[in-house]
């Protein structure tokens, strides 16, 4: 459905139940999730336009975390790669990435994380990178490790890789964690289990491939990321 | 055959990481066109307490009403100075600051425009998407036209009402749970 005014396509709406607003198994939602109903509105031009290139240019090595100190960062080297599309497969072009991660170790560079491991100051943990035409993404980064937190007694959260999209409109911003197969902390994790459908659970996960794999130098993990999607309804209001 | 998108998950405590690599938050330079406004405002819990994790994001226009985007195709003339995307990370005491201008109106749902306002998005610690609402702007009068302040109940609107303290300066609390619950959107 376009806008008479504007010409703009709007977007899909998003489907229920994805996400309940809170999750008891999650103890930090409970005092931070409205109560009241979402009020539903149309989507206007301020909600079909966004930032699509916010800020800054992106230097040559920004997708490499490896590389952006003196030393080489400590632990497993990976390569992490996919396409951003939409929910009609459309690729997503020129659109910013942006990542964060624990070291090898599971420590975050961050003054609030207390956990017992050591700092790699060779990692900072921070990349980011633009699609390219056909919306491919591509990071060089080190396996995250795992770590203890607070929320219940011996819990441990997967390995994951935060990341940070625009897409094209303010509808379409995705902060999302990306995880990895075979992790025996997913069942575990009440983070990964807000998720409450089952199979949109499972696109959180990237695929190990051989393919992408470089011999004698780094594995190769596949995942791509679907953002909103036009609505091709072509109903009238 | 449509793909699955893939779900939020919350930012969680360490989002700083990625917000330490980006160029500060200047939305406004000298060139910019417009009236200066200062936002201030705190992130609140459900008791009230200061959200010093919280990631609050802004989009609006700039001074002509046109958002910087490849398909605002208005004649207007746009401002080369003014980005329109603004951030912040929550201080200690769940406060944050925005220096922007005020927006231009821009177009709404059957041809009525909408009073300036700005797009609010937060994330945190403990949301599992992120919650989106609107600002607007204490002394304009449009705002009583406003196409979607109008679906909010009356009662709740003044949530979305950013409260003048000063000559340029305003103030709008977040309130995430309670009584004085801010409104948020599904859009």
């Amino acid at each position: 459905m376009s806008d008479v005014l504007t010409g703009v396509t709007r977007y899909r709406r998003l489907p229920d139940g994805v996400h309940p607003p809170e999750d008891p198994a999650y103890r930090s939602t409970a005092l931070r999730h409205p109560t009241q109903p979402l009020v539903i509105i149309p989507q206007t031009l301020s909600e079909l336009t966004g930032p699509v290139y916010p800020y800054g240019s992106i230097g040559p090595l920004d997708n490499d975390l490896t590389r952006q100190h003196p030393g080489e960062a400590i632990g497993e080297r990976i390569i992490v790669e996919g396409h951003v599309l939409d929910e009609d497969g459309r690729p997503v072009p020129e659109t910013l990435i942006e990542i964060w991660q624990a070291n090898a170790c599971g420590r975050y560079a961050h003054k609030v994380d207390m956990h017992d491991a050591p700092l790699d100051p060779n990692f900072s943990g921070a990349g980011r990178t633009v699609t390219d035409s056909e919306g491919r993404y591509r990071f060089i980064t080190i396996m995250p490790g795992r770590y203890p937190w607070g929320n219940h007694h011996n819990a441990w959260r997967p390995a994951h890789i935060h990341m940070s999209l625009f897409g094209q409109s303010f509808l379409t911003r995705l902060v999302t964690q990306m995880y990895f197969p075979g992790d025996p902390l997913q069942p575990l994790d009440p983070i990964f289990n807000s998720v409450r459908d089952p199979s949109a659970r499972q696109r959180m996960v990237s695929a190990f491939d051989i393919n992408l794999t470089t011999p004698d130098w780094a594995l190769g993990y596949r995942w791509d990321i679907v953002l909103r999607g036009r609505d091709a309804t072509p109903t009238l209001p | 055959m449509t793909k699955g998108l893939v779900p939020f998950q919350t930012v969680g405590p360490y989002f700083d990481i990625m917000l330490r690599s980006r160029v500060p938050s200047r939305q406004v330079t000298d060139a910019t066109l417009g009236t200066r406004v200062t936002i201030e405002g705190t992130v609140v819990d459900g008791e009230g307490a200061a959200m010093p994790d919280a990631f609050v994001e802004t989009w609006q226009a700039d001074a002509h009403g046109r958002y910087r985007h490849p398909e605002d195709r208005r004649p207007q003339p746009i401002d080369p100075a003014f980005t329109g995307y603004g951030w912040a990370h929550t201080r200690a005491d769940g406060g944050f600051t925005f220096h922007t201008i005020k927006p231009g109106p821009v177009p709404g749902p059957d041809a009525v425009d909408q009073a300036p306002h700005v797009l609010v998005s937060i994330m945190a610690r403990g949301i599992l998407t992120r919650f989106i609402t609107r600002l607007y702007f204490e002394d304009e009068a449009s705002n009583a036209r406003d196409p979607i302040l109008s679906i909010v109940p009356e009662d709740r609107r003044q949530t979305l009402i950013a409260r003048r303290t000063g000559e340029s300066q305003y103030r709008f609390d977040i309130v995430m749970q309670g009584p004085r619950e801010t409104v948020f959107f599904d859009v």
